[in-house]
């Protein structure tokens, strides 16, 4: 066993467990937007690693390559399309599920919605 | 070395199948379209490593093919919920 298969193991392992906390968070959450949070960061954060960690187990230049090429790919898209579904989801009419009292002063995001003229039609 | 690779299949099953669940239970559909990019996501994970186990290159396409396809249905389903499409 070489010092390669060492750490492309040990990151293997540590991708692996992010991935099932991100399918977990996904059935656990009370709200599409704590199931964004769970679902996207930590996933994004697990494939990442367990990627990477492929990539060094190999240990050949296209092999690392590749998987950087993917790693990239999976950084850039991977918030792109969490912010688009989320800002839809507001727009559409959902409200995040908030266990105070205050519920107005957390929900910040409400004012620049409403002060907006030209998204005020969108809105359900 | 098998077994961290038992392991990690065991453990991305069993997100899957957690997803597979809010997948099928969700009750808007802005929850079913987050349970298909974790699904999309995980899946190009598995990919990559079913390529490694396989030895087949080819596959390491396949998963980045797979993901833009996911990333582009996910932008496109948020921008018919949204009403602008």
């Amino acid at each position: 066993m070489t010092y390669y298969e060492i750490i492309g193991g040990i990151l293997i392992t540590i991708g692996s467990i992010f991935l099932f906390l991100g399918g977990l968070g996904i059935y656990r959450m009370p709200d599409i937007f704590n199931r964004l949070q769970a679902g996207t960061k930590a996933t994004t954060l697990g494939a990442m690693s367990l990627i990477l960690g492929v990539g060094i187990m190999e240990g050949t230049w296209e092999w690392i390559l590749k998987s950087f090429v993917i790693i990239v790919y999976i950084a850039f898209s991977n918030p792109i399309s969490s912010h688009a579904l989320a800002r839809a989801t507001y727009l559409r009419g959902h409200r995040p599920y908030i266990k105070s009292e205050d519920k107005e002063k957390m929900d910040a995001y409400r004012e620049v919605v409403e002060n907006d003229p030209k998204r005020k039609e969108v809105e359900v | 070395m098998e077994y961290i690779i038992y392991l990690a299949f065991a453990l991305m099953t069993l997100g899957i199948i957690f997803a597979a669940i809010r997948f099928i239970k969700g009750p808007t559909a802005g929850d079913r379209v987050v349970a298909l990019d974790t699904l999309t996501t995980i899946s190009v994970s598995a990919l990559v490593l079913l390529a490694a186990i396989f030895q087949r290159f080819i596959y390491v396409d396949v998963a980045l093919v797979y993901g833009v396809l996911g990333f582009i249905g996910v932008i496109v389903i948020a921008r018919y919920l949204e009403g602008a499409l």
